[in-house]
């Protein structure tokens, strides 16, 4: 991998306005929850609101502009004796970093300074998942779209897809077959959200009481074991990979 | 007889004694007499005591049932045990086998001994002011049909079950028709069923109980005038185990208890009349389900903290004829413009999607999605769905230091 | 050094290029010229491989460009408009492209570097750039790596015109060291004395690939300018 532009695009990023503002947005929210909270699974449930509907949504739409934006510097680095794919991965690890630097100075840290326990830890490791995994669709929709507009106008339909619509469709889909042993295909169908991935595994957490009764038992003799954990994590990361796979491989036959 | 009493003997009993088995002593022994046995391993299958003696344990010998026997049979009154290490009863599923078993009889005492391995633990049967103290029982079954219950009463009255400590048997403490008895300080857990069972068992107290990680937690049934109090229920996990499980309790107090970290932490069911008053529940998953058989019951004082649901029930029909009163709930997200400690507007602590839960389970995966969410705070603006009647009208601000 | 046969490319429905075919040699100045929509930029942007040809295929020093990379080494490429990351400073784009291309300080072409003074403003960051400073700052990098062939788009476009002057000159001398220099402009006049070849497009074909001396001698004029507007004119006319 040659990583000679990687650092250029992360110097680029983390001087980046919005980045800055976002970390300070997350930091002052994380405070001010865990300074108002006194129990602290408590806040953790507040946190991981944000995390699912934020996290997502900033990664996302903030890595489309970005690469719209940066359209003519991609252009350039085409024209430059680099692959394209090391181009394209670059772009990639660059807007991972600066997002998960992002996530772990404004969420993370705080975090593990006040709630420091498998919650939170699993809370900071999915958000940084999430981070990956949106920024991962970005690369998708914004090499599949030329028009900025659109693109941006796609990004902001998935993100709403995954973080309410298909919630949506699931309780509608469960009211409907209420009456068959669904447990089994909800898991199958979760791992169709990475949102829903990672809210089950808080949930698994914060919740444990209430998922030792008899669904929660089913989703916990998943989730909780070890096999499940590695299948879910493994999930998470494909999750991230094949947009980003997809994304490549258009990217290198792309007309700019 | 009459001169047995007032020369009340000492009988030794080891292999540095005349006397080295435990069933010569009890032959050669009088009422009143106290048997000490010096420290060996006795296994000399059943031993049945008919006289009113003490028998001692020095140095903790070991009674071995070698898994045949029933190694206690107490048939008299006025018996005391000590000291001693009990171990191995047979297993039966025809006889209720036990380490001491006690076939009626009246002021006993069963004091300091270690139960280890038996099927039931001490059984009493048509008892009554027995005293069961300080004693450590411990089973290692597998499954329920294995393995009996840790104290087991049956028709007894007036006993005092304190101070022991009950592992891994079917139910810990059983009681069947069983009155005016008080349980106080035990540690029962990891038992196979329940914490604590008792049916059909009025004018009982239940006081400074650890009630920790039981197959089904603590159930209490078809009893009336029952106190609970400053017990503590925890980690009672799985789809039917609850911290405490009541069944048609009518006139019972259940007050400064602990639910912590229960899969439900009260079930109640046909329950009248119950007293239910500074009790603290925190990290459960259902802090109360409430069905709508329960009447005229008072919950005050209680505080709800870090639990999924607080409130559930089945019902949501209008009238329900319990009084929710001057709880803290963490929940609560009113204010307190007056400054007299109580919120101003009323709280429901029954969220929709706890109704939700109640018919579609497997709803429980998209707890706290967003929609789910957004759903609850609509509901909370509009109550169309969750009982409008189930609401506390003075909650309080703050967490009661206890 | 550059050798394009029958090259095509369509964006959709759209013909853009058609069937070009076309031979470059190192030495040279070429000047390709069109109208707008020509396909003058698609043609330069395969030849850089941004942009990926439908049918036809480009040899750069006898070897087929496609799925290369390396080839680009020997590109210097200034393009219209230079758009850099806007937070990273002139110096960070310069070591930038310096660890892209990975060659030793001594044999760095540093003439355009020194003579527009880019060193005075290494410290400004992209954003707050002119277009005629960012135009300096595309120069420098295309002849900063002393590459074989050179391939300016619109090179002139927002110069001042002492800058273009020292443009100019830098081209001839790259000329002479038996360079290709690849130029588009709308504007010939200000390239008139450096340009030995021209070639001209129209419609994503290809007219004509002559030297000057034959594009005068058929034209019958003695002024670059004129010579090109009589083409244009009878290429017109054929239509």
């Amino acid at each position: 991998m040659n990583n000679k532009i990687i650092k250029y695009v992360i110097t680029d990023l983390l001087r980046n306005r919005t980045i800055l503002v976002y970390t300070l947005v997350l930091l002052a929210l994380s405070l001010s929850i865990f300074m108002i909270e006194d129990n602290t699974d408590k806040g953790i449930a507040s946190l991981l609101n944000i995390v699912l509907f934020v996290i997502p949504l900033v990664s996302i739409v903030f890595s489309t502009i970005y690469l719209y934006n940066s359209s003519e510097f991609i252009a350039l680095l085409v024209s430059q004796p680099l692959k394209r794919q090391t181009i394209w991965l670059s772009l990639f690890i660059g807007l991972a970093t600066a997002m998960s630097l992002a996530f772990l100075v404004g969420v993370g840290i705080p975090t593990l300074l006040f709630a420091p326990g498998i919650s939170g830890i699993t809370l900071v490791i999915d958000g940084l998942l999430l981070s990956l995994i949106f920024v991962s669709i970005a690369m998708w929709t914004s090499v599949r779209i030329r028009d900025k507009a659109k693109g941006i106008g796609l990004a902001i339909m998935l993100w709403l897809y995954f973080a309410l619509i298909f919630d949506a469709l699931l309780l509608f889909a469960l009211f409907q077959f209420a009456d068959y042993p669904i447990e089994n295909l909800m898991i199958a169908v979760c791992m169709l959200n990475p949102i829903d991935i990672s809210r089950i595994l808080i949930l698994l957490q914060i919740d444990l009481s209430a998922m030792m009764g008899y669904t929660g038992a089913i989703f916990r003799n998943f989730f909780g074991t070890h096999s499940g954990m590695i299948i879910t994590f493994i999930i998470m990361l494909l999750w991230a990979a094949i947009p980003l796979y997809f994304s490549t491989r258009f990217f290198k036959q792309k007309d700019l | 007889m009459v001169v047995g009493i007032s020369h009340a003997a000492t009988i030794k009993v080891g292999k540095q004694y005349p006397v080295t088995t435990i069933q010569q002593a009890l032959e050669k022994a009088n009422d009143g007499d106290t048997l000490l046995v010096y420290t060996g391993h006795y296994a000399e299958g059943n031993l049945t005591i008919e006289k009113r003696i003490m028998l001692i344990g020095i140095d903790r010998p070991i009674i071995d049932g070698q898994h045949k026997h029933e190694p206690i049979s107490i048939r008299t009154d006025d018996v005391t045990i000590k000291g001693f290490t009990i171990q191995k009863s047979g297993h039966s599923s025809m006889a209720d086998i036990a380490a001491i078993k006690i076939y009626s009889g009246k002021n006993i005492s069963i004091e300091d001994n270690i139960l280890d391995d038996n099927f039931f633990g001490i059984y009493l049967q048509g008892a009554s002011n027995c005293r069961i103290i300080n004693n450590k029982l411990q089973a290692y079954g597998k499954a329920e049909h294995l393995v009996g219950n840790g104290i087991h009463s049956w028709k007894s009255n007036n006993i005092i079950i304190e101070d022991n400590e009950i592992i891994g048997h079917r139910d810990g403490v059983y009681l069947e028709f069983v009155t005016h008895t008080r349980v106080e300080r035990n540690l029962s857990h990891n038992n196979l069923r329940y914490g604590l069972h008792f049916m059909f068992s009025h004018d009982n107290e239940y006081h400074y109980n650890t009630f920790r990680s039981n197959g089904a937690g603590v159930a209490v049934m078809y009893t009336q005038r029952v106190r609970m109090e400053h017990n503590i229920f925890e980690e009672n996990w799985g789809d039917a185990a609850y911290g405490l499980l009541l069944k048609d309790i009518t006139d019972s107090h259940i007050l400064n208890n602990t639910f912590v970290k229960n899969t439900t932490g009260i079930y109640m069911e046909g329950s009248n009349r119950l007293q239910i008053h500074q009790n603290n529940f925190e990290s459960n998953g259902w802090a109360i389900r409430i069905f709508s058989s329960c009447m005229n019951n008072t919950l005050e004082q209680n505080s709800f903290v870090q639990n999924t649901f607080d409130i559930a029930t089945n019902g949501s029909s209008g009238k329900t004829t319990n009084i929710f009163t001057g709880n803290y709930w963490d929940k609560y997200e009113g204010y307190d413009l007056d400054k007299n400690g109580y919120g101003d507007v009323p709280h429901h602590p029954v969220s929709l999607f706890s109704m939700l839960i109640e018919r579609y389970p497997t709803a429980m995966i998209l707890f706290r999605s967003f929609m789910v969410t957004l759903f609850d705070r609509t509901e909370k603006m509009i109550p169309s769905l969750t009982p409008e009647n189930l609401k506390d009208e003075k909650p309080l601000m703050k967490l009661p230091t206890s | 050094m550059i050798k394009i046969e029958q090259l095509s490319k369509s964006f959709g429905k759209l013909h853009v290029l058609k069937n070009i075919d076309l031979q470059l040699e190192g030495g040279e100045c070429v000047s390709l010229i069109g109208p707008n929509g020509s396909g003058k930029t698609t043609l330069i942007k395969s030849i850089l491989g941004m942009v990926i040809p439908s049918s036809g295929r480009i040899l750069f020093e006898h070897k087929n460009i496609h799925g290369a990379w390396q080839y680009r080494q020997d590109i210097g490429y200034m393009p219209q408009i230079g758009e850099y990351p806007e937070n990273m400073t002139i110096g960070q784009v310069v070591d930038m492209m310096k660890d892209i291309r990975r060659m030793p300080e001594a044999e760095m072409d540093m003439e355009l570097y020194d003579k527009f003074e880019l060193h005075r403003m290494l410290d400004k960051r992209m954003r707050t750039l002119s277009g005629g400073t960012r135009q300096k700052v595309s120069a420098c990098l295309a002849f900063m790596f002393n590459p074989k062939t050179l391939i300016l788009d619109e090179p002139t476009a927002g110069l001042d015109p002492l800058a273009t002057e020292i443009l100019k000159e830098k081209i001839i001398k790259e000329k002479h060291k038996n360079k290709l220099i690849l130029i588009t402009s709308h504007v010939l006049s200000d390239l008139d004395d450096l340009v030995t070849q021209i070639t001209y497009m129209q419609d994503g074909q290809l007219i004509f690939h002559k030297t000057i001396e034959a594009l005068k001698t058929d034209t019958d004029t003695d002024k670059l300018s004129k010579a090109i507007a009589q083409v244009m004119r009878t290429e017109g006319g054929l239509r």
